[in-house]
């Protein structure tokens, strides 16, 4: 190297520069500016760190090397879900969220920032659309978070204490909620039966009274749409409960929205439409109400609102009651706002236009299609049984092995013929997952494969 | 078609351009573009999903299926593409213009190269409950990252989970409760103190958590003042939950005597490093004795804000807090990753999995890229930047930087300008609006604004000085024009895709619209 290396992210690294700009400050040295951090708060020592790769040569290699261990459900057949999903995420989708623009924008006006707020207010209504309902969050960061703050939301507005789980929920989403809700709230789980709500169990918890909501999922945990969903909705209302409901997004052009069989607050992840798996770091949280004040009065999140501008025939942007967030009062706040998963939502918001009606009708039947035809297939398989397979299904399933594999050692045994087998809920059980990037080949791939292995 | 005629000799004076005008003769996209539920073509469609090659179930129940088509636009896939395509030139990015105005949320370069690592399909399409033999390269890139920025912050583990800045916040005061809880001091210390000058989550994330929360203001040289922390700490202190320099850009040298007091009180110590830009490689959370702390990697790390996330937060903790630390950590056996979910007594679950993934893999990559030395560098030319554009800011006429006269500032400056206000009626917003016009933008600050008519500037280390010479003469002149020409202040944007909006309809639950549905039926009487 000739010169003093200037590190391609440091513009005025360079020398020359530097002293030009610490004389035109008056300072001797960057040192000056430091003048205020004592000298017993000084690290005195430089940090202990991996030698820099500097050249993007360099570290592109090392970054290959690292990625080079990981196995994608691209390279293998994956049947893993519960929670996260493996689905097509179209061209277009990447283009527009890998838009400069956009990637590196962050919380500017609504007016050198049109098209963000334009895009996030486009998000709001084609979610709008799909759940039948008129008010949705800028996005939160992810479907737990998502699940806390409407089970907070509940508890504001109707003043109880105790909340209802009525579905099947993951593990790590119930820690999340009751982590969440503590201050303010029991949170009381009815066991599910046969992988159903217990509805008689239900209505009498509902009858020890101060109940703030019952909560319920749709699909469940273990992917099951429970024909008992509208009841649930009625009891908790009859018992003065608001009804939550968790959906998948991407069931809803085939199963019902939550809202027109009750549901007052519904909440959910939307990774599934057109966000990448990414390890489990693709998520973006929504939550919708009817546009009730009193409900929207009770959002933490930004809600982007339209509104006329100086010109006419202008669409203009800004918050909507921006006086219930933290932003604006601090601790008064309704919980808090703060940065979350805005660019996920705009990627949901460009999946949704890319499906439009037709694609989200046709997704959830093909989705639908192959979950029972996996449920079927594999229910015929000795050692293996799928415990509630009469139930409708989005998904995910659950399924018992009874030969001599555990769970795992069955995934051990598919891992080495190149398959990801579901998760293992515990010894015996699974949690499957197919979507509409399977094909009946692959699926009479894994039936084949455990009926060698499951025996 | 043919060329308009000569009338004569051309010399080299008809070949030469002008020098550019000192400010840029920007004009931002302006294309007018319909809501999206105004395009389409009935029938069109912009992808084409795989059909189903078994028969389609029919197991759903009358009642729980979908009735109504969902009134999503049918659009062709060029037409979806052009509308968000049209959407993103009318917004305005770091790679686009010179965003030092945006303080507090250090708007730095991302590198590009890094955006290639997390679309590689061994990140995007890797799902988290993947056999761990299957994702050790990642695995490896999270305990790296632990492992660097523990280093950086002197703490003992940092884990990666929180989905952002406020994010991590709460899990800091998650962590804080479950130490307390263990302890049985929980209902005792029900109290969290923190400083105005502290972004709002550190008092909304307890207030959430179910803590009380005292707020201590400025001294008059704008430092928090030890006085009211002093009468304000006592058996009931859970935390203290600062940041430091505050969004002032003041270092608070006392910062560990603040510390002490509440460690004697018998409280813990929370800091908010959202503005660590300046002082990374100088001292350390750790230095100073606290506690927890807590890192944004969408700032100071790097990796791009996405129009307000995903982003993604670090929360580094002592020793004492470890077993409450967010599940699963990931740990190294000296031949393999795993992810550990035994902690019994964890806070639990702060997200889904193990964190926003790909900016863990952008941050890692721009540590590597940078090393001990450069992030040094990073912080050195953060602060000289900083205090270069302080300089050429307060040249300006109607412009001050409150508290700390003459002393230097770290990573950023809140700038008021009360003066021409004063002066000219002119409000910052304004100010801030008319910037538009010249192809960048500035943020005032949070609410409430203890600094009067506020301007909050952060040129980090990625701007060149021609950068931050550009957008102080934007500033000069928005002020030339309050002061001589106020209404073309008032009026702005001039230069921009729309114009002012009205806002009054936003309050009011007759007339605000937070979607299409809304609008049609609120608005337009469908």
């Amino acid at each position: 190297m000739t010169g003093p290396f200037a590190h391609p992210y440091i513009p005025n690294a360079a020398p020359d520069v530097k002293r030009e700009m610490l004389a035109a400050v008056g300072a001797e040295s960057v040192e000056d500016f430091y003048a205020d951090v004592p000298a017993g708060l000084r690290l005195g020592r430089p940090l202990d760190l991996p030698a820099p790769m500097r050249s993007e040569a360099a570290l592109v290699r090392h970054m290959s090397g690292l990625l080079g261990r990981n196995t994608s459900t691209r390279d293998v057949l994956s049947f893993l879900g519960g929670g996260v999903y493996q689905h097509y995420v179209p061209a277009v989708v990447d283009e527009v969220v890998d838009r400069s623009e956009f990637l590196t924008a962050y919380a500017g006006e609504p007016y050198e920032d049109h098209g963000r707020f334009q895009a996030l207010w486009e998000y709001q209504s084609l979610m709008g659309e799909l759940l039948e309902l008129d008010v949705v969050n800028v996005p939160t960061y992810d479907g737990f978070q998502a699940a806390g703050t409407a089970l907070r939301m509940a508890g504001r507005v109707t003043g109880a204490r105790r909340l209802l789980v009525a579905s099947s929920v993951a593990p790590d989403k119930l820690s999340k909620i009751r982590d969440y809700v503590r201050p303010d709230h029991d949170v009381v789980v009815v066991p599910v039966v046969d992988g159903r709500a217990d509805v008689a169990a239900v209505r009498a918890a509902l009858a020890e009274g101060d109940v703030a909501a019952v909560y319920a999922e749709a699909p469940s945990y273990l992917g099951i749409v429970d024909p008992a969903l509208p009841e649930l909705g009625e009891l908790a209302h009859a018992s003065g409960a608001l009804y939550v409901v968790n959906c998948n997004p991407i069931s809803l052009g085939v199963v019902a929205p939550p809202a027109s069989y009750g549901a007052d607050i519904v909440c959910g992840d939307v990774q599934p439409l057109g966000v990448h798996m990414s390890f489990g770091g693709g998520n973006a949280g929504f939550i919708a109400t009817r546009d009730d004040e009193p409900l929207v009065a009770e959002f933490p999140s930004r809600l982007f609102g339209v509104v006329p501008t100086a010109v006419e025939g202008e669409y203009g942007f800004g918050d909507v009651a921006y006086e219930r967030t933290s932003f604006a009062i601090r601790e008064e706040g309704k919980e808090w706002v703060g940065t979350a998963a805005a660019l996920n939502g705009i990627a949901a918001g460009v999946y949704l236009a890319l499906m439009g009606p037709q694609g989200m009708r046709e997704v959830g039947e093909t989705i639908m299609a192959n979950t029972r035809y996996a449920i079927t297939r594999l229910a015929a398989v000795p050692g293996v049984e799928v415990p509630h397979a009469d139930a409708p299904h989005f998904a995910d399933f659950a399924v018992r092995f009874t030969g001599s594999r555990t769970a795992a050692e069955v995934n051990d045994a598919l891992l080495e013929r190149g398959v990801f087998g579901g998760h293992a809920l515990s010894e015996r059980d699974a949690l499957y997952c197919v979507t509409e990037v399977h094909t009946k080949d692959d699926i009479d791939r894994l039936a084949a494969l455990l009926e060698e292995i499951a025996k | 078609m043919s060329a308009p005629a000569n009338t004569g000799p051309v010399s080299t004076d008809d070949a030469r351009i002008a020098p550019k005008p000192p400010l840029r003769r920007f004009h931002q996209a302006r294309w007018d573009e319909p809501l999206i539920f105004e395009l389409g073509t009935p029938g069109a469609r912009g992808v084409a999903v795989p059909a189903p090659e078994v028969p389609l179930d029919d197991t759903l129940p009358e009642a729980l299926r979908r009735k109504d088509a969902p009134g999503l636009p049918d659009m062709s896939q060029l037409h979806v593409l052009r509308h968000y395509l049209r959407l993103s030139q009318e917004n305005l990015g770091v790679d686009m213009n010179i965003d030092v105005g945006q303080g507090t949320c250090t708007m730095k370069y991302s590198p590009k190269v890094n955006d290639r690592f997390v679309r590689d399909h061994r990140v995007s399409e890797l799902h988290p409950l993947q056999d761990e033999r299957t994702v050790q390269g990642v695995l490896e890139v999270m305990h790296t990252l632990e492992k660097m920025l523990a280093e950086i912050s002197g703490m003992d583990r940092v884990s990666l989970q929180p989905g952002a800045g406020s994010a991590a916040i709460y899990t800091n005061i998650a962590m804080i409760r479950a130490y307390f809880a263990a302890r049985g001091e929980l209902e005792q210390r029900d109290e969290v103190i923190t400083t105005i000058f502290s972004h709002p989550s550190n008092a909304a994330c307890a207030k959430t958590a179910g803590f009380k929360v005292i707020t201590l203001y400025p001294d008059k040289d704008g430092y928090p003042d030890i006085e009211a922390l002093k009468a304000a700490v006592g058996p009931r202190t859970a935390a203290l939950m600062i940041t430091n320099p505050e969004d002032t850009g003041i270092f608070n040298s006392r910062i560990a005597e603040f510390v002490d007091i509440v460690h004697e009180a018998g409280g813990l110590c929370a800091y908010d490093q959202a503005n660590a830009n300046g002082i990374l490689g100088i001292t350390r959370a750790r230095d100073a004795g606290f506690d927890l702390c807590h890192f944004n990697l969408h700032k100071t790390f790097s990796t791009p804000h996405a129009c307000g996330g995903p982003a993604a937060g670090a929360s580094g903790v002592s020793e004492k807090l470890v077993p409450f630390l967010p599940r699963p950590t990931v740990e190294f056996d000296g031949t393999r990753y795993r992810l550990d979910d035994d902690r019994p007594e964890s806070v639990g679950k702060i997200r889904p999995f193990y964190g926003v993934v790909p900016n863990l893999v952008r941050a890692y990559a721009w540590i590597m890229s940078l090393g001990a030395e450069g992030l040094r560098e990073v912080a050195e030319i953060a602060v000289l930047n900083n205090n270069y554009l302080m300089k050429k800011v307060l040249e300006i006429r109607g412009v001050s930087a409150p508290y700390a006269e003459g002393k230097r500032r770290i990573e950023q400056v809140r700038y008021s300008w009360e003066e021409l206000h004063r002066d000219t009626g002119v409000h910052s917003e304004e100010i801030g609006v008319r910037a538009a016009d010249f192809g960048t933008h500035y943020w005032t600050s949070h609410h409430p604004y203890v600094v009067p008519e506020p301007m909050t500037l952060e040129p980090t280390e990625s701007y060149s000085k021609q950068d931050l010479d550009e957008y102080a003469a934007i500033l000069a002149e928005v002020a030339r024009e309050a002061y001589e020409e106020p209404e073309t202040v008032r009026t702005a944007p001039h230069n921009s895709t729309i114009h002012q909006v009205r806002q009054a309809t936003l309050d009011d639950p007759k007339t605000w619209a937070v979607t299409w549905r809304a609008y049609r039926r609120k608005i337009l009487g469908q």
